[in-house]
């Protein structure tokens, strides 16, 4: 009896967060139904079901997702590799750093957006121009957080490098760079939200090709709400998806290093 | 002077630190430190925080230097660090990446021993230590206590001449410090090594010890050593016996001149500022 309880009981909270997005449908359901609206732009639920599925099955979503998909992607492992050479860079080698430090902490403060418009005249609106504005936004959290990591190496493991008389290879490879990593992964990890985030940026400011930031605009300007909503849906997901793949690799990390995961 | 391991002489060690002018001021942290360490004893050095105990631990061990005097190991002076010493620190320094055998490893693999040879040395001190077992476990999966058998496994692994162990159980509960200790001198008892061995606590550098060296406040000196003449295998019951009781009496003797004075020093407490940077210079972390 109190064990039948407790298991409604865990799975009623286990669909507790659904209550509110399921509401909100029924409630859109009845607004659009029930004639609350006469606003053409006030779209039915399954109006927008009947556009996703349209979408699905002309392959005009699957063209739209892979070229976001391939653009940020691209954007991310340029970002990344270029932000892990530099955060390094800054991280171990003291000279580097008053060389270039200072410039670098003035560079990440002009907002990312700011960079639109000389990107657009240096490399047009199409793809090349996309990436690399894509690449700003994945470089600046992975340069500052392997630098953090790498300064932060807790000295007492620095004291055991020196007394078994490590090489400063040795040090960097089986010291700095182990002990920086938990932080290395925080900065890969908010370079791939932000990658996604500016996809879609860059999509709709450097208008031009396919991609899911063009499926809005699309909608927006042909005052097909329906399809707007659909663009909508598939940025959350994508976005909650890859926000879930990183978690699983942090959680992995953290066990390792036996941080406890929050 | 053969039977001498170490010999410091005269060695002095200061700090320049700025006092709330925005001055530099010279910080002297050890003044007229003499010591001899013979071959194979058990050395305790005992004294008030922010003595110096740990700096002159840390200069021995290489990772800090003296400014002035001389300090000879092997008849030979000091130069860098020294592969024949095993250091052993209070916060067991191991790294949470590697499994504890690897850890116990991590020396013999950068002297370049090759895979089968160093895990088969490692587990030998493994089980030394006493941890036979917990071979793949992870740092964090270890209470306090188990990491610092696995940190001095890792020092003994490297086979050094010398350990210097600065407070390595001071972060530990009084039953598992005591237990660690007498696990410490049985493994002196096998291997014998010369031990230096930093402390605060009187009982424990008593209970150790062939001699105790108690030193001065800032600027350390040594002040006083006296010879501990109890027998060995040195018992748990060993710390209730008059004898250990009249050594306890002495030390404190020694010591307590050195504890209260600190509190009538005037220096001291009209530049409050310049004790709180003393006491994190004193403390083991100088020198990175």
């Amino acid at each position: 009896m109190s064990s039948a309880l407790a298991i409604s009981h865990g799975s009623s909270r286990r669909y507790r967060g659904w209550v509110l997005p399921i509401s909100v449908v029924a409630l859109w359901w009845l607004a659009s139904h029930m004639g609350w609206s006469q606003s053409g732009l006030l779209v039915s639920p399954e109006k927008v079901a009947a556009t996703a599925w349209d979408q699905i099955a002309s392959g005009k979503f699957w063209r739209a997702i892979s070229a976001s998909l391939t653009r940020n992607l691209s954007g991310f492992f340029i970002g990344t590799t270029l932000g892990l050479v530099l955060g390094c860079l800054l991280g171990l080698s003291h000279t580097f750093e008053r060389l270039v430090g200072p410039s670098f902490n003035t560079f990440k403060q002009i907002s990312l957006f700011a960079w639109i418009p000389l990107i657009s005249v240096w490399f047009g609106l199409g793809d090349v121009a996309k990436v690399v504005f894509l690449s700003l936004a994945a470089l600046v959290p992975v340069v500052v957080n392997t630098c953090d990591g790498l300064r932060n190496v807790p000295p007492n493991l620095l004291e055991v490098a020196r007394v078994y008389r490590f090489s400063r290879w040795q040090t960097i490879v089986g010291v700095m760079l182990p002990a920086a990593l938990p932080s290395i992964f925080t900065g890969l990890y908010l370079a791939l939200v932000y990658s996604w985030l500016a996809t879609i940026g860059a999509e709709y400011l450097l208008v031009s090709g396919e991609g899911i930031g063009n499926t809005l605009i699309d909608g927006s300007e042909h005052f097909m709400m329906d399809l707007v909503l659909f663009g909508m849906v598939v940025i959350g997901l994508v976005g909650w998806s890859l926000n879930a793949l990183a978690r699983i690799f942090e959680r992995r990390m953290q066990r390792l290093y036996g941080i406890d995961p929050r | 002077m053969a039977e001498h391991k170490i010999v410091a002489r005269d060695l002095s060690m200061e700090f320049q630190s700025l006092d709330e002018t925005g001055q530099t001021e010279r910080v002297p942290v050890l003044e007229g430190f003499d010591l001899q360490v013979r071959e194979g004893e058990f050395l305790s050095i005992l004294g008030p925080s922010g003595c110096g105990k740990s700096t002159f631990m840390n200069i021995l061990a290489g990772l800090a230097h003296k400014t002035g005097g001389e300090l000879l190991v092997d008849g030979q002076p000091l130069q860098g660090i020294n592969r024949n010493q095993g250091v052993v620190f209070q916060g067991y320094a191991l790294l949470p990446w590697r499994t504890v055998l690897d850890n116990i490893a991590v020396g013999l693999e950068i002297r370049g021993v090759g895979k089968a040879q160093r895990l088969e040395t490692a587990r030998e001190y493994l089980e030394l230590v006493g941890l036979n077992g917990f071979a793949s476990r992870y740092p964090h999966e270890l209470s306090g206590g188990m990491r610092q058998r696995v940190a001095i496994a890792r020092s003994l692994a490297y086979n050094p001449d010398v350990l210097l162990m600065d407070e390595p159980f001071a972060a530990l509960d009084a039953q598992t410090r005591e237990t660690l200790q007498s696990e410490l001198l049985r493994i002196w008892g096998t291997h014998k090594k010369t031990i230096v061995f930093i402390t605060h606590s009187l009982d424990e550098a008593i209970f150790l010890s062939d001699r105790v060296a108690v030193m001065t406040q800032r600027p350390g000196r040594i002040k006083e050593i006296f010879d501990i003449d109890l027998a060995r295998p040195r018992l748990p019951e060993l710390r209730n016996t008059q004898a250990f009781i009249h050594y306890r009496q002495r030390a404190w003797e020694a010591l307590r001149d050195e504890v209260t004075d600190i509190t009538r020093e005037p220096a001291a407490a009209a530049t409050h500022q310049n004790w709180q940077s003393i006491a994190t210079l004193g403390g083991y972390r100088i020198g990175v």
